[in-house]
């Protein structure tokens, strides 16, 4: 899923000081999972505001409401009856939904609530480690399903680098060599062989590189 | 302050915290009033927005109170609760209210005397501390009737 | 002869061949690069320039490379696949070859987490494998990476880093067979202090014949002084320092250290000669330039070849 981190209260509370009632949104999915913007991170930050601001002899009305998911239309249109009764909008969904909501309340400003930081996967709940880039051209297949654009610290496609340390990356022993991992399952697979064969240089247009990304499906529409 | 009267709530679970606090009282060991408990199953139950919102809601000082690391009734309930309430810290010190005010102690069922010292002590920190202004603040420059709670989806605001 | 590199002249006769190292200045100062090289005139077959080692930022390889090319010298341009893209080295390229340098080495990089810049975005568009493939395509095809002619394709000696001393061990010699593959002429690996370890490495280069299908070039570093042999051991990712050598070092008073640390460098390579595979050194004497001519002469490698 993506997974996203609180932003500091201090950032938090420079974008809603100028409002006295704003709306507090969470997401459902993502960042439920990886406890950052759900129901529960709802209702804390909104004490956590509320108590912020009493301190300062202030008061916040904060409305909360935890939508299903923020990156589609028909879930962000539910805010729809409750934006009149606000100045302003926090939303703890990742990027996209930030964004859509956004969109769709033009003449509220829309304040991100999380740092959103990257597609990964759970390794226990409570911790979770980086495993996809969206590289748009997944080479997973041959690398053992482990990704090296994702999971390499210098994404190399045709590692180890000269750095690689009892089977951590030279960055940090809290980081895994990918290529140990990649070597280590072509291994358990008998695959051997398919580490010598060279990964050419990769077409990065199916990547952010390409610019913005689209995809449109009519059979769908 | 000289008049100020900590108000503390204590989550106490049932199996340890609660006990050696109905031992205390078997004992006619005194402990201050200011302590409200709240019996728990198991201080796993207490999560971070129950302690918020007992700051929120006017508690100068909270206790978490659960068994003894590796003797809770649920395996590990203690160790989540211990975990909550350092989170819960750190979340208090970012909005400036003092992390002191929220603590988290462990004793056994039969701890009476522990559990009357833990909180007298706990309640002196707190009278030390003085008041949690984020309510009283409110509650004196706010006029009657202003509420500053929070107002889920589809209630009216007070 | 593929290619105008000295180098290549070198290991084409058969002889040893030695190489050295420079670090461009932390600054726009080129009499520091001039300084160096100057010492190194006459005892080293080509002189690499690092490339943003270490991720902090020096002088471009490239500029430094053109200083020691007007002093009639032979660099060796570094690159790193960390701050360039696949746009950016091939223009490098051309540029370098322009002004008269024919040799090379691809490497991926160390991590900016390690520099002074540990905010900058990473570039990695190549890795160092990806990278000698394309020089070889410009040399061999006259070709870009992409596909276009080239007007006056590069012909660069190219070469690429080993290191025998990195986990896992036994994917060290794949690594090198893949570079080999890719199209390196020449390899300098990483500097060398365990060399039983060493042996094995070339054991298993020999096993594969890569010896002779690439030039195998060893690393070898002098010890200034025994806090340094520690610190390479216990800080430097993929070095490997035995404990003898730095027994050997602390054993003697701090004064005579560094002359230890030469006797040490010069027994190392005596002890390479002897290894089937190895045809020649590459001298890392960081910021110790003005010890390679003791080295080189010491060590029996002097004069070198004028070919």
């Amino acid at each position: 899923m993506i997974t996203a981190v609180r932003k500091p209260m201090e950032e938090i509370l420079e974008y809603v000081s100028p409002y006295k009632r704003i709306l507090l949104v969470g997401c459902n999915e993502c960042v439920t999972v990886c406890a950052a913007g759900g129901r529960k991170e709802v209702a804390i930050l909104s004490s956590a505001l509320q108590m912020a601001l009493m301190k300062q002899g202030k008061t916040l009305e904060v409305r909360e409401i935890t939508l299903e998911r923020q990156c589609d239309p028909e879930y962000v249109e539910e805010l729809a009856t409750e934006i009149d009764r606000v100045d302003a909008v926090v939303s703890m969904a990742c990027g996209c939904g930030v964004q859509e909501v956004a969109r769709r309340f033009k003449d509220r400003a829309v304040f991100p609530a999380v740092n959103t930081l990257f597609m990964g996967a759970s390794e226990r709940h409570g911790v979770w480690s980086e495993r996809c880039q969206g590289c748009g051209d997944c080479l997973l297949g041959i690398t053992g399903g482990i990704c090296p654009v994702a999971r390499c610290s210098k994404r190399l496609l045709n590692g180890p680098c000269g750095g690689s340390t009892g089977g951590k990356c030279e960055i940090s022993p809290d980081v895994d060599c990918a290529w140990q991992l990649i070597w280590d399952r072509l291994k358990q697979l008998g695959l051997e062989k398919r580490y010598e064969e060279i990964i050419s240089a990769k077409d990065w247009r199916t990547s952010r590189d390409g610019g913005p990304r689209r995809i449109v499906r009519e059979d769908l529409e | 302050m000289e008049d100020f009267e900590p108000v503390i709530v204590a989550f106490c679970c049932h199996y340890c915290a609660y006990t050696a606090a109905d031992m205390a009282g078997s004992m006619r060991l005194a402990y201050p009033a200011n302590v409200k408990i709240i019996r728990v199953p198991c201080t796993g139950k207490v999560d971070v927005i129950h302690v918020m919102q007992a700051v929120q809601k006017g508690a100068d000082g909270v206790i978490v109170a659960g068994c003894l690391e590796g003797d809770c009734h649920f395996k590990n309930g203690n160790r989540k609760a211990a975990h909550r309430v350092a989170s819960v810290k750190r979340l208090l010190g970012e909005i400036g209210v003092e992390p002191e005010r929220v603590e988290m102690f462990t004793l056994s069922a039969g701890m009476g005397e522990r559990f009357a010292q833990i909180a007298s002590e706990f309640t002196d920190r707190i009278r030390q501390l003085g008041p949690n202004l984020v309510h009283r603040r409110a509650i004196k420059t706010d006029p009657p009737g202003a509420n500053p709670q929070a107002v889920e989806k589809g209630d009216r605001p007070t | 002869m593929v290619t105008e590199s000295t180098l290549e002249k070198v290991l084409a006769a058969g002889h040893l061949a030695v190489t050295a190292e420079c670090g461009p200045p932390r600054g726009a100062v080129p009499e520091k690069i001039r300084e160096k090289a100057e010492l190194l005139r006459g005892y080293a077959d080509g002189i690499n320039v690092t490339d943003n080692q270490t991720a902090m930022v020096r002088m471009s390889s490239l500029a430094a490379c053109i200083f020691i090319r007007q002093m009639g010298l032979d660099p060796i341009l570094q690159m790193v696949t960390r701050d360039r893209n696949r746009l950016a080295m091939q223009s490098d390229i051309l540029g370098a070859y322009a002004h008269g340098i024919h040799t090379m080495l691809c490497l991926s990089g160390d991590h900016p987490h390690f520099g002074d810049h540990p905010m900058a975005a990473n570039v990695y568009d190549l890795d160092s494998i990806q990278l000698l493939q394309t020089v070889r395509g410009m040399r061999d095809q006259g070709r870009f990476q992409g596909g276009d002619e080239i007007l006056n394709p590069p012909k660069m000696f190219v070469g690429a880093a080993a290191n025998p001393f990195a986990d896992p061990f036994e994917l060290r010699v794949a690594r090198l067979a893949k570079k080999v593959k890719a199209g390196a002429d020449f390899i300098q690996t990483q500097c060398i202090y365990n060399l039983e370890k060493f042996e094995r490495w070339m054991a298993g280069v020999r096993a594969r014949g890569l010896h002779e299908k690439v030039h195998i070039l060893a690393g070898i570093t002098p010890m200034k002084s025994a806090g340094m042999a520690r610190y390479m051991k216990n800080k430097v990712p993929g070095m490997d320092v035995p404990d003898e050598v730095v027994k050997r070092m602390a054993g003697v008073p701090k004064e005579n250290q560094a002359k230890e640390g030469i006797k040490i460098a010069i027994e190392t390579i005596q002890r390479l000669k002897a290894v089937e595979g190895v045809k020649g050194f590459h001298i890392m004497a960081i910021e110790w330039e003005q010890k390679v001519p003791e080295i080189v002469q010491s060590a029996g490698l002097y004069p070198r070849p004028q070919l």
